[in-house]
């Protein structure tokens, strides 16, 4: 070496100056046992227990996820039932009603048709008899007018064949 | 010179080899002119005495003493401090402390296997040594414990001997079937046999100089380029983007680093543990 280095003199290696060696390593093996007690007391039980804790609210979380879900769905089809049985009793109520209601209005429509047809017969009667009436009254009326015109021209009445006349004119 | 080559062919004693030669040529370039330029990058790799006193003794405290106390510092404000609050749902700083720990254990546990989780603390403890001196070490004005390759040596050394206890306390003699290749020609076994026992016992020298080498490398070329600016007056603008490019490049380093000498523990680990191929 063309140096005049102080490194120069022990052939420009300080590691191997071997004067050093026994404090070096007297303090490594310090230094690693004061580590691993470190490690091996505090750090490795520490971030074990950590990693395990974690770990187990992990899959104690994954868990409580699936049974959450698993509710969930039961809530829904509960949910569904019920909207079901809703509507099907919706459905029998609105049934029921509606028989109950068509029955009534039969029932009236029944009452309220009789007593149309009694109505309609009762009138029917007092038309015929009033038309039966009216009838007479005109036959009485011809017979007399065809009278009186008869004796106003200066003819005989005859009722037998004057009524028989009228008769049959108003037949048609 | 003929020193440094004995301890390792390693890139990254290559890297610090080619930065110290680049030294050399540059204050030969420069160093006529300008008597000023003088860089020397391994001098911030220089133990000191920190509280007076020439001498280092077994105690002294000294500058890699006064970091090693900073990255525990470092350790318990992330890993203890930072996780106080044990929220289920973490904070920031808590998140990052449980990132770091899942990171290792998920390591240890996919490249060890589940048998090798007893060791977890201990390869938690390398690993995050290593991280936090690598990461600190890269404050300008820090000292760098992890390119002492007395520390990188012990860390390695501990790895090779748990695991070779740990390999003959498991299997007995069977862990030596770990070096005897069943699946290869019965001719080629002893070979192979050879070539596997000379392979482990070199593993804990690749891995510490790997880990000194690369925490070196980067931090003496860092040094050179700010070498350099000091001397360039107005181009100082080249070597400070230099510096900033190769400190990226170095946070990038110092992860990468504390990653592979762990993996690598969990690879050994595994052949403590069932050694047969």
């Amino acid at each position: 070496m063309a140096t005049e280095t102080k490194g120069a003199e022990s052939a420009g290696m300080p590691q191997l100056e071997f004067s050093t060696f026994p404090n070096q390593i007297f303090w490594l093996v310090v230094a690693l046992i004061v580590i691993y007690f470190i490690l091996s007391r505090v750090v490795i039980p520490r971030i074990s227990a950590v990693l395990a804790e974690r770990s187990g609210a992990i899959t104690n979380d994954l868990a409580a996820a699936e049974d959450l879900k698993q509710k969930a769905v039961e809530a829904e089809q509960a949910y569904n039932q019920a909207l079901a049985d809703a509507r099907a009793e919706a459905q029998k109520i609105s049934a029921e009603t509606r028989a109950e209601i068509q029955k009534d209005l039969d029932k009236a429509i029944a009452k309220a048709d009789a007593e149309i047809a009694a109505k309609a017969a009762e009138s029917e009667a007092a038309i015929t008899e009033i038309r039966a009436g009216a009838t007479d009254s005109i036959k009485q009326v011809a017979k007399d007018t065809a009278k009186e015109l008869v004796a106003a021209l200066g003819g005989k009445a005859d009722a037998k064949s004057v009524t028989a006349a009228i008769n049959a004119r108003m037949k048609g | 010179m003929a020193e440094t080559k004995q301890t390792g062919s390693t890139k990254g004693i290559g890297i610090a080899l080619f930065a110290i030669a680049a030294i050399l040529f540059v204050i030969g370039l420069v160093g006529t002119q300008d008597p000023g330029l003088q860089i020397h990058p391994m001098d911030q790799f220089e133990i000191k005495p920190q509280f007076g006193g020439g001498e280092i003794g077994l105690f002294t405290i000294t500058n890699s003493t006064i970091w090693t106390f900073l990255c525990i510092a470092a350790i318990f404000a992330l890993m203890v401090l930072g996780t106080r609050g044990r929220a289920i749902i973490p904070s920031r700083v808590q998140s990052i402390a449980e990132m770091i720990y899942g990171f290792v254990h998920k390591m240890v546990e996919d490249v060890a296997g589940k048998d090798a989780l007893v060791f977890f603390p201990y390869i938690f403890t390398v690993f995050l040594f290593i991280l936090f001196t690598n990461f600190l070490g890269l404050i300008p004005t820090a000292f760098t414990p992890t390119a002492q390759i007395a520390v990188t040596a012990v860390l390695a050394m501990a790895v090779f001997l748990t695991v070779t206890i740990v390999g003959f306390v498991k299997n007995g003699a069977g862990f030596l079937s770990l070096f005897w290749v069943s699946s290869a020609p019965l001719p080629l076994r002893p070979v192979l046999a050879l070539i596997e026992v000379i392979s482990y016992f070199v593993r804990p020298v690749s891995h510490s100089i790997r880990l000194a080498g690369n925490v070196m490398a980067g931090h003496a070329v860092l040094k050179v380029f700010a070498g350099f600016a000091g001397a360039l007056g107005v181009f100082a603008v080249f070597p400070v983007l230099g510096v900033v490019a190769i400190y990226a490049l170095e946070v990038l380093v110092s992860a990468i680093q504390a990653y592979v000498f762990t993996i690598l523990t969990c690879v050994y680990l595994k052949d403590a543990l069932h050694p047969h191929h």
